[in-house]
């Protein structure tokens, strides 16, 4: 487990960058998580989608894989994938606060 | 991480179930990673994106152990069908998308579909046989032009 800050917020992050511990996360720190990943400016639509994630793992317990993403969320795969290139679930989840998707699908 | 895989080429050379699906899970899930990812169809794995015939792939019952089932029974009439049809309903309850559907979503991902040029031409087949998300037929020289610098994965 490590440590990082963003916002001026000393958070836990797992091996991957994913928190550990999501209650750590606020709207304010995740202009910086998605700087690290590459993704700056943060658009309407990036937030959209980040928002939903949050959403669906508050009330789900966990966070949809890309598949479940674009079902759920109306945003397709294709432009998930043009916010999101390196990966939209698991970007999302980080950029979120939540921990990594799991599924192979 | 410098030991990261930042791209990989998958070829799918089987038109079976069995011999489609694994590949294609492959692809998907680098692209969730990240991943770049091409996939190459070849010999009978065209099939899964040929327009006629990507809706009807069917689970090999002939000469396949794994399922334990007497080998004369796998050879019965309709057990081919009667054995995908129930596999694709226990996939349906797990959320896996059929073949075309999943094809068509790994193509949405960004990922490279190409068909093998020497498949094509000894099944007479076409680019416009193939599914439009099919960028191209193409050679096996081309495929590892496609492929440099990156894995390859063979199915």
């Amino acid at each position: 487990m490590t440590t990082a800050t963003y916002a001026e917020r000393e958070v836990s992050l797992d091996a991957e960058g994913f928190f550990t511990d999501p209650s750590q996360w606020d709207e304010a720190e995740a202009p910086a998580i998605a700087a690290a990943e590459g993704i700056s400016p943060l658009t309407d639509r990036h937030w959209e989608v980040i928002r939903f994630m949050r959403r669906e793992y508050e009330e789900k317990g966990a966070a949809p894989n890309v598949r479940a993403l674009a079902k759920t969320s109306g945003v397709s795969i294709r432009e998930l994938y043009q916010l999101f290139p390196k990966g939209p679930a698991k970007l999302a989840a980080k950029i979120a606060g939540v921990p990594k998707p799991v599924g192979c699908i | 991480m410098s030991d990261r895989i930042e791209k990989v080429s998958i070829i799918i050379s089987k038109g079976s179930l069995e011999g489609v699906y694994p590949g294609l899970i492959m692809a998907n899930g680098a692209r969730a990673e990240g991943i770049e990812a091409n996939l190459f169809f070849t010999f009978f794995g065209l099939d899964a994106v040929h327009r006629a015939r990507h809706e009807h792939i069917k689970l090999a019952t002939v000469g396949n152990p794994g399922l334990h089932l007497a080998t004369m029974l796998g050879g019965l009439p309709g057990m081919s069908s009667v054995m995908t049809h129930y596999l694709d309903h226990k996939m349906a309850q797990l959320d896996i998308p059929s073949i075309p559907e999943f094809v068509e979503m790994i193509a949405d991902t960004g990922a490279g579909l190409y068909g093998c040029k020497a498949s094509a031409d000894l099944f007479g087949l076409h680019k416009e046989d193939l599914i439009p998300q099919v960028r191209d037929i193409i050679t096996v020289g081309q495929f590892y032009g496609l492929a440099a610098g990156g894995q390859i994965i063979f199915t």
